[in-house]
């Protein structure tokens, strides 16, 4: 498996190995929010709008208090005065987030009041019987309008929908224009989709009058989730206690629930009693505010004629809905890679974020580069059409050359390393691009439209977040840093603690590979357990393809200071220094003298035991901590916003072949090749796992998912069989083809992969489509390409 | 409505109680059995993280009532092993092609290829993938998961 000659010096790393989660998955016994049931519990009901915008005139909840086992109706005239409110991840304090409506609601499916009861069947007969008297308001569906002066506002307070509006100019791009042989302008749209885990969120709260403490169990992914929890809860922090080992079912981004945090809290601190919030399906996708990035492009490509693509001009339209968290900073993340894997020498970039009566967004895979790689790639592919140049070529024409690492971007990010033209040519080969010319014209011959699609670009890994201090300069954030303790017991036995929660990613299976190859240590004798938020270390959670790095670098970081006070015991015993050992897991010995050695089991007790044979003043015990920032960190941006975004950069190439049946307008995936680089896999079936997770979701994003809005304001995507996500019927067999180019940067040379596949393949998808369509010289320029919208372009400016 | 007295067997072993009609099965094995190895993702009968087997069959137990399970045979995941402490065929499979990742779906995935399985020990990838497209996964792309049902059932020499 592991056939790049970079993995010869590892013991465990890279190596296919069983992991460690899976066994208590498998025989059902995880530990996920929902399972979570304490004596006494309480559950919840929500009360939503109906209404794109309307006030609240009247809730009259009588009737429902009426029956019996409910407890609790509490509205946002209750809560919206005794918690503070959550504010976006920008510079706009008056667009303020509660968890309930109070006297003006926002969109379609926003919470105005919640029931709480014996049980969660009371709690919903319940909230059907709650009177709220609306009159509806104005409404803006539209980003394109909201941007308008003359707008409606989403926010009254606010003055305006625009809430982040910022030009960026690296390098002299108008001058690169002036020089260019040619530009090209196109418009491209990214549909509002999202990652839509099988599990909705879920949490349950607990208050101890006793202790003082908050404890919750929830299905979350989010960075400084206590703060912010005890922030609105006006709670000292150390009093918020998240418990990690809760297993999550899925997140991909989006599980934050940190209103459902704030309202769930709340009820349990004021009713004292343990309370419990599963959302349905329908409360998760119309007012769990999990939908994704929902993107308008506007770009144009400056290039000579022999395809050398020189300058660039984007704007960016993110249409975030009508409450923001970190969602317009999911414009600031594509920074870090906005002139992808090419030598594109200038950009300018407008990012805009708009407000709507629509569901808020949350943070999905990728962090919004998958919306600007599909930009960016269909813009090439554009290129090669109007050059009448290959794809492929114009592509190589492109590409940063594996010499010229470190590479700096305009934007100011240093690519670490890669080798972009072998992966692609690797993927092509598997492909056999021959082969694949020939399918694809003998489809055509049959009469179905038919093409190749190619896609090429890059996953920014290592979770850094320097777009807080770029999107809002009130917010001096430099470090983003991930910790880790590794202890060795009496008995020998080594246990680690991580500090966040994990959702699939194997993090277990990560840091117990990892303490193992330092350690020499068998990984499957390495326990792993995940902290609480109170006797954690800091961490940023698994955000932004990070843990891999970020976490593994921690763990490494303890063990091998573990590692050297072992050596360090052993050396004492025999009187020389450190440098003079040799350590082999099982002993340390003398150099060149193996007879002069003393066993693990032996160091271990002394450093228990016998603190008269230990060096002097030496701590006792055998534990460490290691808390590591992001390498390439520490910095704020300059002036013309230019600023190190993330440390490692993998590559991924996909080469797809698509036919479609121009009868209906279906796409049918043929073959499916991705070329992936995200240098040493410590855990390569964790890696594969994740980008074929990952391209499955592309095809989603490409074909099948959105999330759509009658023109009033209606939420109609409800359901999954309005929502349509991938089945194994779509979802054709993958090959990925694996290529190592190290990260210098990183301990044993990984990059981040939690986001590989998504970042290439709506692209790839989209680039196959519109090459079948070129034949009859049509393109679709939005997603994602239903059947519909292929067949209504097949349709277009026919005649009959 | 007054409850109802049901008895079934779950997992070879047999159950009695009392019940409202309106519970659901899922509701039913998880809250009242404690039995929470069976997930509820959509709770409209999509995405089959719920799937149990009903006398052998697999059946999506958030869309229909307990009592209509009253007299029948349920199997959850918790009751594929063998026997305390090992793991089936199927459940070995998965974790040896790394057939999951959150694990959420799982038991549901586990129970429709053990329904599989039971009828052709031997399928091909298209069946293999027909008889899943009813199981909706958001981490495996479905890969793996394949790759472990052909470990699984492949021919022994």
């Amino acid at each position: 498996m592991s056939q790049s000659p970079h993995y010869d010096e590892f013991t465990y790393i890279g190596k296919h190995r069983r992991a460690v989660e899976h066994r208590r998955f498998v025989v059902g016994k995880g530990n996920y929010a929902g399972d979570v049931l304490k004596l006494g519990t309480l559950h919840v009901a929500i009360v939503a709008s109906p209404y794109a915008s309307a006030k609240i005139l009247k809730i009259d909840a009588a009737a429902a208090l009426a029956i019996p086992g409910v407890e609790a109706v509490v509205t946002g005239a209750e809560i919206n005065s005794a918690v503070l409110p959550v504010l976006p991840g920008v510079d706009a304090p008056s667009v303020k987030r509660f968890p309930l409506a109070h006297e003006v609601t926002r969109y379609s499916g926003e919470w105005v009041c919640v029931v709480v009861a014996k049980s969660r069947a009371i709690a919903e007969d319940a909230a059907e019987l709650i009177q709220v008297d609306y009159e509806e308001l104005p409404y803006v569906l539209d980003p394109e309008i909201a941007i308008k002066d003359d707008s409606h506002h989403v926010h009254a307070d606010a003055g305006t929908n625009l809430i982040f509006n910022r030009q960026f100019v690296w390098g002299p791009v108008e001058e690169d224009f002036t020089k260019a042989d040619h530009q090209l302008s196109y418009r491209v749209k990214w549909a509002r989709s999202s990652t839509v885990p099988i599990e909705t969120f879920a949490l349950t709260c607990e208050w101890s009058d006793a202790t003082g403490i908050l404890d919750i169990w929830a299905s979350v992914q989010m960075p400084k989730y206590p703060e912010q929890i005890a922030s609105a809860l006006q709670l000292p922090t150390n009093s918020v206690r998240v418990h990690y080992d809760v297993d999550v079912g899925g997140s991909y981004g989006v599980k934050r629930g940190l209103k459902h945090a704030i309202l769930v809290g709340y009820l349990a601190k004021k009713l004292g009693k343990p309370i419990r919030f599963i959302e349905d399906r329908l409360e998760n996708m119309r007012g769990g505010d999990m939908q994704g990035p929902d993107r308008l492009f506007e770009v144009t490509l400056g290039f000579q004629q022999d395809g050398e693509i020189t300058c660039m001009k984007m704007c960016a339209l993110e249409d975030i809905g009508a409450y923001a968290g970190r969602s317009p900073l999911q414009l600031g993340k594509p920074i870090g890679a906005i002139s992808g894997p090419y030598r594109i020498k200038s950009v300018s970039y407008l990012a805009q974020a708009v407000l709507t009566n629509k569901t808020p967004q949350e943070a999905v895979r990728g962090f919004g580069q998958s919306p600007t790689n599909y930009a960016l790639e269909s813009g090439i592919d554009k290129v090669a059409r109007f050059l009448k140049m290959d794809p492929i070529a114009l592509r190589k024409r492109n590409l940063i050359h594996k010499d010229e690492f470190p590479y700096l971007i305009p934007s100011g990010t240093s690519y670490d390393s890669g080798d972009y033209s072998t992966v692609l040519d690797k993927a092509l080969a598997e492909a056999n691009l021959n082969q694949l010319i020939a399918q694809r014209d003998a489809f055509r011959a049959e009469g179905k439209l038919a093409g190749i699609g190619i896609s090429t670009c890059l996953e920014p890994s290592g979770g850094n977040s320097s777009f807080e201090p770029l999107f809002n300069p009130k917010n001096e954030t430099t470090t983003w840093m991930e910790s880790c303790v590794v202890k060795i017991d009496l008995g020998g036995r080594v246990t680690a603690l991580m500090a966040t929660s994990s959702s699939g990613q194997a993090h277990e299976t990560l840091v117990s590979t990892v303490v193992g190859e330092v350690l020499l240590q068998h990984p499957d004798s390495v326990r792993v357990l995940h902290a609480d938020s109170l006797n954690a270390l800091p961490s940023n959670s698994p955000v932004g393809s990070r843990m891999a790095i970020m976490l593994g670098g921690a763990a490494a970081g303890a063990a091998k200071k573990l590692k050297a006070k072992l050596i360090a015991i052993a050396a004492e015993q025999f009187g020389v220094s450190s440098e003079d050992m040799t350590f082999t897991g099982s002993e340390v010995f003398v150099n060149n003298a193996p007879e002069k050695n003393i066993t693990w089991v032996d160091l271990v007790a002394i450093a228990h035991r016998k603190y008269h044979q230990m060096p002097k003043g030496m701590e006792p015990g055998l534990q460490e901590k290691f808390v590591w920032e992001v390498p390439t960190g520490g910095d704020l941006p300059d002036e013309q916003g230019r600023v190190h975004m993330y440390p490692c950069h993998s590559f991924e190439s996909h080469v797809v072949l698509v036919s479609i049946d121009p009868e209906i307008g279906k796409a049918k995936i043929h073959r499916y090749v991705c070329g992936h680089d995200c240098g040493v896999m410590i855990s390569p079936d964790v890696v594969h796992g994740m980008t074929y997770g990952g391209i499955a979701h592309g095809i989603g994003a490409a074909l099948m998912e959105k999330f759509a809005y009658s023109a009033e304001g209606q939420f109609l995507s409800g359901t999954f069989m309005d929502y349509l996500l991938p089945s194994s019927s779509e979802v054709p067999a993958i090959t990925i083809i694996d290529h190592c180019t190290p990260s210098p940067l990183t301990e044993f040379g990984q990059k981040g992969s939690g986001e590989a596949g998504y970042l290439g393949s709506p692209a790839a998808i989209a680039n196959a489509i519109n090459d079948a369509l070129a034949t009859i010289n049509k393109s679709i320029d939005f997603l994602p390409m239903t059947p519909n919208a292929i067949w209504n372009a097949i349709q277009q400016d026919t005649t009959y | 409505m007054k409850n109802i007295s049901i008895n079934l067997q779950v997992n070879g072993k047999q159950v009695s109680s009392n019940i409202e009609p309106r519970t659901s099965l899922v509701d039913f094995l998880r809250d009242e059995l404690r039995l929470t190895g069976t997930h509820v993702g959509c709770e409209h009968g999509i995405c089959g993280a719920c799937t149990v087997l009903l006398n052998g069959g697999p059946v999506r137990s958030c869309c229909m009532f307990a009592v209509q399970a009253n007299g029948l045979e349920v199997t959850t995941v918790e009751g594929l092993a063998p026997e305390r402490g090992q793991l089936s065929k199927i459940q070995d499979a998965f974790c040896e092609k790394h057939g999951l990742q959150c694990g959420f779906c799982t038991p549901g995935m586990l129970i429709t290829c053990q329904a599989l399985i039971n009828k052709n020990p031997h399928p091909s990838e298209a069946e293999i993938r027909d008889a899943i497209s009813g199981n909706l996964c958001r981490c495996t792309g479905y890969q793996q998961i394949v790759d472990a049902v052909v470990f699984a059932t492949k021919e022994t020499s």
